[in-house]
């Protein structure tokens, strides 16, 4: 199967050129068929993979393809790894994607056709930079498909590029992520310095022989890149603006994909993350941070995607605690099961969006359960599995994220309680909000209230089978013991550091499940009763819920301590620096040779007598310079 | 009998080509000026010569048969020959420019410019 490989990440490419070149004279029905046909092709090649990969005896392979650069001493090879951790990757990305596709030809059918080809273009481009940059065999190659899905991540936020505010939007989300991308990039010169290769394997061997600060050094510059890509603090602000593409992008790269490329790319690099324990607390700290913070916000938040897009930066914060601990495993687990719930949550948004035509406050929701039963049951099964009950795929993982954070420090594990409670109470609330209740909207969208059609439908229940089931690969040693099936398979992997460490007694476990599980079901019930039937309307103007319904002024306080100055220092460099200096010194010389053309224009009258006097002269000067200085 | 110092002959050669070079510069008459570039050459002429008579007078108390410094009387030659075309290709220029436009004053020539 390792000859096929490069197909994975060809064929949409592929799809990109033929959609994008042809985007003017392509039917519809073209492409839909290339746009879907080729993910559906990659899915099943990625399927066939996974499957040698997780026969017994199996070992990476690592597929060179050409020489990418090669001069003197740097060798950067275009090469592939195909091992359990980009295996696995492989499958979520175009398995996910293959969905997410089928889902848009039914959620974006209103666009012009050059305009939806451009669309599906973009999403298959985003698809082939994914795939490169889980499959690269070296930070090189990866960080070339970090770079494509930025930009496509660009690209489809201001896919609606009439509108300045989307514009906006993906300008913010670009210049966020070049800002980590810098950091990447710096650790990538750092490594090839100190290692003198980037190829995992070269690094990897070698990373016990540097010192600790080095890899402390490289390791946060990583992470400063995680935190652009995977939207932590101080970087996450980009990706709630985010929402301002079609929703089915925001399923696809804003939660399920793109933004777990941060946790990618340290789960593979846990060789360094390990020797480096300064920058694992970081990562701890910042991880359990985000996610306490965008909890709270999603808290107040009344535009669906908004509060699914919180939502997915207080994910993402419980991954990256879990990577900040040690438990790799955990955190790719909730990055899989994380992405079923959360594509199944955004998908299930598009549908009301797309039923509600183009409403995304959900104070004008409500209600919408019979109207939109196929979206209401399986948002519902989404709830659940985010919101951490069992058996559904958010227990599982979350509850091992937790207790590995448990085995760190008992801070951490409170903390990630009261992010899971207030997980489950936002979740709820939007739940409540939307589908329960007296609809709330105008008469006329009520009237045009409708059930999405099966293309839409289908991906989500598709993705609502995958969120009951999708834990079931991780089932922890307290209900079977070796039934973590993704541990064993992930083992030659990732390091699996937390294990090793602590271990908790059964019935301490039990207590702590059953406890925590307890709260969550007691915030479901009170959130029933907020938001439910008896829903008055809720104050987000004042006070405290104002602060969180105002996003804790981040973007405000970004704005006055980053934008502003820099405003003010760009239009200084314009007006005085630019203006005045530059242009000074520019217009200064060309006038100095108007100038001193004018003068030496005298000179040349055409006379010959001036000349041959002048010749006289310059030839007596000569020689009085010859007889009186010898040279 | 007494040999003449050089300097004499360099003063000599000074004076004409810096009559030869005001000349130039001054006068408008083409045949004026053609006779001060004459004067010129042959003020270079009297140089050479000179400085190759006293070459070889020092050489030739040495050595009897030795010819080092005539060389120089040698280039006088060519000037003269070089000169004498001159004069045939310069002074017909000179009478095609009488015939056209009836003066020989150089301040007419400038017309190329215009």
């Amino acid at each position: 199967m390792s000859k096929y490989v490069f197909l994975i990440p060809l064929l949409p490419l592929v799809g990109f050129l033929i959609n994008g070149l042809g985007r003017n004279f392509l039917s519809r029905m073209l492409v839909n068929i290339v746009g879907c046909g080729v993910l559906i092709a990659s899915f099943v090649i990625s399927l066939l993979v996974f499957r040698e990969v997780s026969a017994p005896g199996f070992t990476a392979w690592s597929i060179h393809y050409f020489d990418f650069i090669k001069a003197g001493g740097l060798d950067i090879k275009a090469s592939f790894l195909v091992d359990q951790l980009s295996a696995l990757f492989l499958l979520v990305i175009t398995g996910i994607g293959s969905l997410i596709h089928i889902y848009s030809t039914a959620y974006m059918h209103e666009e012009a056709t050059p305009h939806y080809a451009r669309y599906f273009a973009y999403l298959n481009l985003f698809v082939f930079s994914m795939l490169l940059l889980v499959l690269g065999s070296n930070f090189v190659v990866m960080f070339v498909g970090w770079e494509g899905v930025g930009l496509c991540s660009y690209l489809l936020i201001g896919y609606w590029f009439g509108n300045a505010s989307y514009n906006n939007a993906a300008k913010k989300a670009f210049v966020m992520n070049r800002i980590g991308d810098l950091g990447f990039l710096l650790a990538i010169f750092w490594m090839l310095s100190q290692f003198g290769s980037i190829a995992y394997a070269d690094v990897f061997a070698k990373a016990s022989t540097a010192p600790v600060a080095v890899l402390t050094g490289i390791t946060i510059l990583l992470f400063v890149g995680a935190m652009g890509k995977s939207a932590q603090i101080p970087l996450y602000t980009w990706l709630p603006d985010a929402m301002a593409g079609p929703t089915p992008v925001s399923a696809l790269i804003h939660a399920a994909t793109m933004v777990t490329a941060g946790i990618y790319m340290i789960a593979r690099s846990n060789v360094l993350f390990t020797l480096a324990p300064i920058s694992q607390n970081l990562i701890s700290i910042i991880g359990i941070s985000t996610a306490l913070l965008a909890a709270t916000i999603a808290l107040k938040q009344n535009d669906i995607k908004k509060v699914l897009a919180y939502s997915t930066v207080s994910q993402l914060g419980l991954m990256f605690l879990a990577l900040g601990v040690g438990a790799y495993t955990a955190g790719v687990f909730h990055v899989m099961t994380h992405a079923f719930f959360k594509a199944l949550l955004f998908l299930g948004a598009g549908s009301v969006i797309h039923a509600m035509h183009h409403e995304q406050d959900i104070m004008k929701m409500g209600g919408l359960r019979k109207k939109l039963p196929i979206t209401h049951i399986t948002f519902l099964i989404g709830c659940l599995a985010i919101a951490g009950i069992p058996p559904f795929a958010g227990f599982f993982s979350k509850d091992e994220i937790l207790l590995a954070a448990l085995g760190k420090s008992p801070i951490l594990y409170a903390l990630g309680i009261m992010t899971s409670l207030m997980t489950a109470f936002y979740m709820f609330r939007l739940y409540f909000l939307t589908f329960s209740g007296n609809f709330r909207g105008t008469h006329e969208q009520a009237h045009h209230l409708h059930e999405s059609p099966i293309a839409m439908t289908f991906p989500l229940m598709v993705l609502a089978l995958l969120s009951v089931v999708g834990g079931w690969v991780g089932i922890p040693a307290l209900f079977a013991e070796d039934a973590h099936l993704l541990a064993s398979f992930l083992s030659p992997v990732v390091i699996s550091q937390a294990a090793e460490g602590h271990h908790l007694s059964h019935s301490l476990e039990w207590t702590l499940m059953g406890i925590l599980l307890t709260f969550i079901l007691i915030a479901i019930v009170f959130t029933s009763r907020l938001f439910g039937k008896q829903f008055k309307g809720e104050n987000t103007t004042e006070g405290f819920p104002g602060f969180l319904a105002n996003k804790w002024y981040v973007d405000e306080l970004y704005e006055a301590i980053v934008v502003k100055p820099i405003n003010w220092i760009s239009s200084f460099l314009s007006r005085v620096v630019d203006n005045k200096l530059i242009d000074g010194v520019v217009n200064g010389v060309g006038k100095g040779v108007q100038f001193s053309a004018r003068q030496l224009r005298l000179l040349q009258s055409g006379q010959v007598g001036s000349y041959i006097l002048i010749m006289m002269i310059a030839i007596i000067l000569f020689f009085i310079f010859q007889l009186f200085w010898k040279l | 009998m007494p040999v003449i110092p050089i300097n004499y002959y360099i003063f000599l050669s000074l004076a004409l080509f810096t009559i030869g070079i005001v000349g130039v510069l001054t006068r408008r008459n083409a045949i004026i000026i053609f006779m001060c570039i004459e004067l010129m050459l042959n003020a270079v002429n009297v140089l050479l010569v000179a400085f190759s008579k006293m070459h070889h007078v020092a050489a030739f108390a040495l050595d009897r048969a030795t010819t080092a410094g005539t060389e120089a009387q040698l280039f006088v030659f060519f000037i003269m020959v070089v000169a004498a075309a001159e004069v045939t290709v310069g002074l017909a220029i000179i009478v095609m420019l009488y015939r056209n436009i009836h003066s020989v004053d150089i301040n007419f020539l400038n017309r190329l410019k215009h």
